[in-house]
């Protein structure tokens, strides 16, 4: 009887995992097939037209590019750091305990509410306007609560040998967080960067709501600029009449998915690389 | 603590230690006085009180959980990076003591330096095992002095023969009585004035034991050594000065050759000859 339940159980667990699986395939595919007659090299370096076969994503993509450049730029010191004060420094402190709590629930709030804050904050009150730095700063505050906790989880996993190793030999404790325990929980905070951001590429509401949906005819100079970012540019032609620019945000969408993936590819091998490191 | 004449040994366990005969007249290094420890409300050291003499090795034997090597953790504060724990009583180092409120633990860790049970070398190039401590607390002027004192270190631990060519290679590739040689030359490498050893060979085959033996011999020329073992023939082949734990007490303390072939008290006798523990 008991090894039934066994066979039962693992059956009941495959099928799920594959229904999960083909609706992802299902969903590539269907994509696939609306759009990828649409990609070519112009659809990338075409800017945003009102003619369907003239339009590209050149400035969503760049778009998008600087944003999350920025997003990862902003979130990893400031993710690493709180982590670094609630882990090693405050972690039995009455403080420390209630900031803890209002992290984790912070990684559950919807991300328009993030969008408001951004809108409140950074773009009106800080007077940073509809720019990169504003889109960048929302974004970044949606991915810490992710960056905060997998760092924390990567400061653990750090034996305390090596701690007191260095600690014996005079070391302080900033000494011995920087030079030996940080190192080698990089793979580890790497991998929580690589998870938020990649929620975060794919945002569109926050963003929305702090004004970016807007004809932009321009890519990014700097991070002062305005800007667009993929996921509105797909937005924006789903929400046209024409079949036209329904092929056109398949294609977008395959070229998100693509930035998608190289992003993760570059970060995966940027983590095998540390550990390697770690230890040659 | 008095002079007896040299009992003729046992086994010759004791011919070494009966070698520093001088030993009574060499100066008080640690100063240790009626030390309680507390990790929370429990008392892990009752009232200990020992003095720990200059270029000696002093040995701590006793069960496991009899408080040896949190005493040892006591003598560089390496205990206070565990939370909840409590010192009371007096330790003083060379007349000073190490617990008051104005001490620098990273200074007073530089001068008493420390080798643990298990190796554990950072996940580096066995160079920068060694460089790091010089490093952070700015020992050296330019590249040439840190590879001098590299070498010099790794020489002094015996193991500059078997890494020489393979400097820049990780430290985890080494075996694992080189790599407690490498933690051994990476704890010189400071020029610490004394040396505590926590078990430094109770992971390791006797060959690897035997040359941590030699090594702890030699350096006791320059260094105050306070070593930990469960082993007991080690603890009578390296030591001069032996202290016996039990239940958090220190029961005996007094020449190795004395506490192994005549000790003063019962209990002693009947772990020293393995009737109990």
């Amino acid at each position: 009887m008991r090894k039934h339940v066994d066979l039962l159980f693992q059956i009941v667990s495959l099928t799920t995992l594959i229904v999960a699986l083909a609706a992802l395939g299902a969903l590539v595919y269907d994509i696939f097939t609306d759009g990828a007659s649409r990609l070519s090299w112009t659809f990338l370096t075409n800017i945003a037209s009102r003619n369907a076969d003239e339009a590209g994503v050149y400035h969503a993509l760049m778009g998008s590019i600087w944003v999350i450049a920025l997003t990862g730029a902003l979130a990893l010191p400031v993710g690493v750091a709180a982590a670094i004060y609630l882990e090693e420094y405050g972690t039995r402190s009455r403080i420390a305990r209630f900031i803890e709590l209002n992290i984790s629930n912070l990684a559950a709030v919807p991300s328009i509410i993030y969008g408001l804050l951004g809108l409140g904050l950074f773009v009106r009150l800080m007077g940073m306007g509809q720019s990169v730095m504003a889109g960048a700063a929302t974004l970044a505050l949606l991915a810490l609560p992710v960056v905060i906790l997998s760092t924390r989880e990567a400061l653990r996993t750090v034996p305390g040998t090596i701690r007191e190793g260095s600690y014996a030999l005079g070391a302080t404790k900033w000494q011995t967080i920087w030079n030996q325990v940080l190192p080698m929980a990089l793979p580890g905070i790497l991998t929580g960067l690589i998870l938020s951001l990649s929620r975060a590429i794919g945002e569109t509401a926050p963003l929305i709501t702090i004004g970016a949906l807007t004809y932009i005819p321009f890519a990014p100079d700097s991070v002062w600029s305005k800007f667009t970012v993929l996921p509105i540019q797909i937005f924006n032609w789903v929400s046209r009449p024409q079949a036209e620019f329904k092929t056109n945000a398949a294609a977008g969408i395959l070229v998100l998915l693509a930035l998608l993936l190289t992003m993760n590819a570059v970060a995966i091998i940027a983590r095998d690389r540390s550990q390697r490191q770690g230890r040659a | 603590m008095t002079l007896s004449p040299t009992v003729p040994s046992l086994s010759g366990i004791a011919k070494r230690a009966g070698q520093s005969a001088a030993s009574l007249h060499t100066p008080l290094k640690i100063d240790v006085d009626r030390l309680n420890f507390y990790y929370g409300e429990k008392r892990a050291l009752d009232g200990i009180s020992i003095q720990i003499r200059s270029n000696l090795v002093t040995a701590f034997i006793g069960p496991s959980g009899c408080g040896k090597s949190t005493f040892l953790r006591t003598l560089n504060r390496m205990n206070d990076i565990i939370p909840g724990t409590r010192v009371e009583g007096k330790v003083e180092i060379d007349g000073q003591s190490i617990y008051d409120s104005g001490v620098d633990v990273v200074a007073l860790r530089r001068r008493v330096g420390m080798v643990f049970q298990k190796s554990n070398p950072f996940p580096k190039s066995i160079f920068e095992n060694i460089a790091y401590g010089l490093r952070i607390n700015g020992l050296t002027k330019s590249k040439a002095e840190m590879a001098e004192r590299v070498e010099e270190s790794l020489r002094q631990a015996a193991i500059w023969d078997e890494v020489k060519d393979r400097l820049q290679e990780s430290a985890l590739a080494l075996s694992g009585g080189q790599q407690q040689r490498l933690c051994i030359a990476r704890a010189l490498a400071i020029r610490p004035e004394i040396l505590l050893m926590d078990e430094p060979a109770s992971a390791l085959d006797p060959i690897a034991t035997q040359r941590i033996e030699e090594l702890i011999y030699d350096l006791k020329k320059t260094y105050t050594i306070v070593i930990v073992t469960h082993n007991m023939q080690q603890a009578a082949r390296v030591s001069d000065f032996t202290a016996f734990f039990w239940l958090g007490r220190l029961v005996e303390f007094d020449r190795t050759d004395k506490m192994f072939t005549a000790p003063a008290e019962k209990l002693t006798e009947d772990y020293v000859t393995g009737r109990c523990g």
